[in-house]
């Protein structure tokens, strides 16, 4: 990169033993803390920044979206939150401290005691309760896209105005980070108890920003809520996130200061020219990213349904020429496994060349995958190809596994829709193959491979396929707790899903997030849905 | 002329009704399901129990003759209903992009008015000279440039020669005008450039034909001042069919503008429709089609009385 990164490498991996590791192991940052060799924070001003989607609604639980954490997570609290600064590990937020069980099937939080919604009403324990049991027990019309995440919750207790316990049904070794996760947003009892909706429309949070106004299609404020609990935060006086659709007219907002941040991620290109024109002003931020597109086949629909089929399209992808040429243009960058390149639980590169797919004689892959196209009979396979109709990534992507498959015969209409309709395609199963994502917010495997385990267990693999063997490895490794015993159990599952190719990774993200040299204590991380509080951020103008 | 009017008026009654009754029963046809993209376009997992009570809540499930009689009830009464999205009202939705793209539209066509009639008669009067080349360079590049391009070209040069951007969220005229009128005259510009480019070609080609007419001769052989055969009989024969088209690009405007909008990052009607098509937001869609249809009108309306008060032959209702 250029001078303009200004990254003490050495510095940044001497801050902790802990951190190195992480670091080095999730090859988490390539450039500076936003706060790397910050002065001390200042309070007062009001921070604009783009989101480039708007929020169809406020509410976290039922979302799967970016832009609602975007908008909404500088209202809201939760109980813990991952820790940036030490990432992958979780701190407090609501709950000021925590205990969990040695057999992993209870879990007790002691909030905070000075924490109030921002009409003035304390936070409490059943403020807990009412949240948690919306996102596993979800009333009728209420959407819960976490409700199998919590499924392993059994009983929720509140012995006190401030303590919350909860009891399992089964242990699940990712439960505190689930704890921790962006989107469990802490409701308010009462207003959940008035209508269970409340939070789609309405915003009635604990975190650093009071709602302003929401001016639909153009920006929402929030100003700083004086009675946070956590002392001396927020810095600012007020924040407001710009809707900026158009990454052309977000460019411009960028170069002309209009907006000082975009949190979601740019293209390298946008970035080579901030970075061109802006020079000392603009800091880049670059990450691994927890995100991946995938191909998806319909396996309920002919002849996807033939695994020869599957597997011949995921053969025919040269995904390492590919990565090679779309890290110069999109926001994707390495190929890998199921699970995130540079994580712990990863598989190592030389294991991935020998997984279907993933080798390096392309012209060999693409001979036996013409060869398993003739065996199935579909030599000449014509479908369409389901797609987002985001710039970024995915009409690269789209363009380049449609041209990866014209190479073996195959004829593909590449068909791109606006985000919601995309999504509730995929999720009725309206559909042949698709260009699906899957958006985590950590690297925890028990998260990263749940989209691959059976659709009547996970509603999020869009394959709709059913496959026991796949499930049995999924349960095993979740409860290993021995790490080497259940890397070789993930491999074992990876091989499986590959081998049977109801979806396959195409490309792993790299995240780059620009923010103006005025903006200090913002966070990078390898997921855009971290860190979107605004509690620790001022401006240092 | 009253009883013309009232007719006139009478007669929008019809025209919004059939286009009601189209537009109603065309989104209807159309494949999709708001609810379907509503509630499965976060990637959740919702049931089908789930899906109906909302179908149910928006009044889906009931027969379409019922739906379109709410409709034309709600029509009448200037109730629109609410957003199937967003559960605001219609109103409200529509509202909050109307003034900023009725704003537009205006300023556009003030700067299209200046520019056009002064080149478009200038290059008619000086026709086949150096000045009737330059301005037809000048129209013949207005037509074939997109307003959305020379907006991103004013945007580029306003970042490069002042490093500065208008404002990116709308303030109405009446809280902040200088901030109003900084974030909106560069739209404005590159809408108008292109609108002008349309009149000038069209008064230029009136003007042309208007000068070759006999009570043009006429004027000239009685002495006229040149100065006032042009301003008093030319100009404003000529100006009918410019009038024509300025109506109708003005009426484009109001729900056209979709790229612009984007490239200025505009909380206009048009990127509201275009969402609201993508959504299968049928009551926004309704609203919107309609007003669209009813400014259509009345720019109609008001074109065809312009035509009265400029050319004194033409009267309306009379006998």
């Amino acid at each position: 990169m250029t001078d303009q990164i200004a990254f003490d490498r050495r510095q940044f991996l001497q801050t902790s033993t802990a951190l190195a590791a992480a670091t080095a192991g999730l090859g988490l940052f390539d450039a500076a803390p936003a706060n790397a060799q910050a002065p001390a924070p200042r309070r007062g001003g009001t921070f604009t920044f783009a989101i480039s989607a708007e929020t169809p609604h406020y509410d976290a639980h039922g979302s799967d979206t970016f832009a609602t954490l975007h908008f909404a997570a500088p209202f809201y609290s939760t109980l813990l939150q991952f820790d940036l600064a030490d990432y992958p590990k979780v701190k407090a937020d609501l709950a000021r401290e925590w205990t969990v069980a040695d057999d992993l099937m209870t879990y007790t939080f002691r909030l905070v005691t000075n924490a109030t919604f921002h009409d003035g009403t304390p936070v409490t324990s059943a403020d807990v309760k009412a949240t948690y049991d919306r996102l596993r027990a979800p009333p009728t019309g209420v959407v819960s896209t976490r409700q199998a995440t919590f499924a392993d919750i059994d009983v929720i207790e509140t012995p006190d105005a401030h303590t919350v316990v909860f009891k399992m049904k089964a242990p699940n070794p990712a439960m505190i980070e689930h704890f921790a996760s962006p989107w469990n947003f802490i409701y308010s009892a009462a207003v959940l108890a008035r209508d269970p909706n409340a939070p789609r429309t309405t915003v009635m949070g604990s975190g650093p920003f009071r709602f302003g106004e929401h001016v639909r299609g153009s920006h929402v404020t929030g100003t700083r809520n004086d009675r946070y609990f956590r002392e001396g935060r927020p810095y600012l006086d007020g924040f407001r996130g710009v809707f900026m659709t158009q990454p052309a007219a977000m460019m411009n907002a960028l170069q002309g200061g209009q907006v000082l941040a975009e949190f979601r991620g740019i293209s390298p290109a946008e970035r080579d020219r901030l970075v061109q024109v802006m020079g000392e002003r603009v800091r880049i931020e670059e990450s691994s990213w927890t995100l991946n597109l995938l191909i998806v086949f319909n396996t309920e629909k002919k002849p996807f349904d033939d695994v020869r089929v599957r597997r011949a399209l995921h053969m025919a992808i040269d995904r390492r020429a590919g990565a090679q040429g779309l890290a110069r243009t999109a926001t994707l960058r390495d190929a890998g496994g199921l699970i995130r390149p540079g994580s712990p639980f990863a598989i190592k590169d030389e294991d991935l060349l020998r997984m279907p797919g993933f080798g390096r004689d392309i012209a060999a892959a693409r001979a036996e995958a013409r060869r398993l196209l003739r065996e199935a009979g579909v030599p000449n396979l014509t479908f369409v190809l389901h797609n987002r109709n985001l710039a970024q990534p995915y009409t690269p992507a789209g363009i380049f596994v449609v041209d990866q498959w014209r190479q073996i015969g195959v004829n593909v209409e590449h068909r791109q829709s606006e985000t919601s309709p995309y999504l509730a395609g995929m999720s009725s199963g309206n559909f042949d193959v698709a260009v699906d994502f899957s958006n985590l917010f950590m690297d925890e495997p028990s998260l990263s491979l749940a989209k691959y385990v059976s659709f009547n267990r996970a509603p999020e693999n869009r394959s709709r396929a059913i496959d026991a063997e796949l499930d049995r490895l999924y349960a095993a490794q979740g409860r290993e707790r021995d790490f080497q015993r259940r890397y070789d159990l993930i491999r074992q599952f990876e091989r499986r899903a590959l081998d049977q190719a109801y979806q396959v990774p195409l490309l792993w993200w790299h995240r780059i997030v620009p923010t103006h040299r005025t903006v200090m204590g913002w966070q990078m991380s390898p997921s855009h849905n971290l860190g979107q509080s605004l509690g620790d951020v001022w401006l240092n103008v | 002329m009253f009883g013309y009017l009232v007719n006139r008026l009478l007669l929008m009654i019809p025209t919004l009704l059939g286009v009601a009754v189209l537009i109603f029963f065309m989104l209807r046809v159309v494949p999709g399901d708001i609810v379907e993209v509503k509630l499965r376009g976060d990637g959740g997992n919702v049931t089908q129990e789930t899906i109906d009570a909302e179908r149910a809540r928006l009044g889906l499930d009931r027969p379409l003759a019922v739906q379109f009689g709410d409709w034309m009830v709600g029509l009448v009464t200037l109730d629109l209903g609410k957003s199937m999205w967003t559960d605001r009202p219609v109103v409200e939705e529509i509202a909050l992009r109307l003034e900023l793209t009725l704003q537009v539209a205006v300023m556009a066509t003030i700067i299209a008015i200046l520019i056009a009639i002064p080149l478009g008669t200038l290059s008619a009067l000086f026709k086949d000279t150096w000045i009737d080349y330059v301005v037809r360079i000048v129209t013949i590049a207005g037509l074939a440039v997109p307003s959305f391009w020379l907006g991103m070209l004013i945007i580029l040069a306003l970042l490069y020669w002042f490093n500065w951007l208008p404002p990116i969220t709308y303030t109405p005229f009446y809280v902040d005008p200088v901030a109003n009128i900084s974030q909106l005259i560069w739209p404005a510009l590159a809408v108008g450039y292109r609108y002008s480019a349309v009149v000038a070609r069209m008064v230029r080609s009136s003007i042309v034909e208007v000068m070759k007419e006999d009570y043009i001769r006429t004027a000239r052989a009685k002495g006229v001042f040149e100065k006032l055969v042009v301003a008093r009989h030319a100009m404003r024969n000529a100006m009918l069919p410019a009038i024509t088209v300025i109506g109708l690009e003005f009426a484009f405007l109001i729900g056209g503008l979709v790229v612009t909008e984007q490239v200025f990052n505009l909380n206009g009607l048009g990127r509201l429709f275009v969402q609201a098509v993508s959504r299968n937001d049928f009551t926004l869609i309704q609203s919107i089609v309609m007003l669209i249809a009813l400014v259509f009108i009345v720019t109609n309306l008001v074109v065809d009385l312009l035509y009265a008060w400029l050319d004194p032959r033409i009267r309306y209702g009379g006998k």
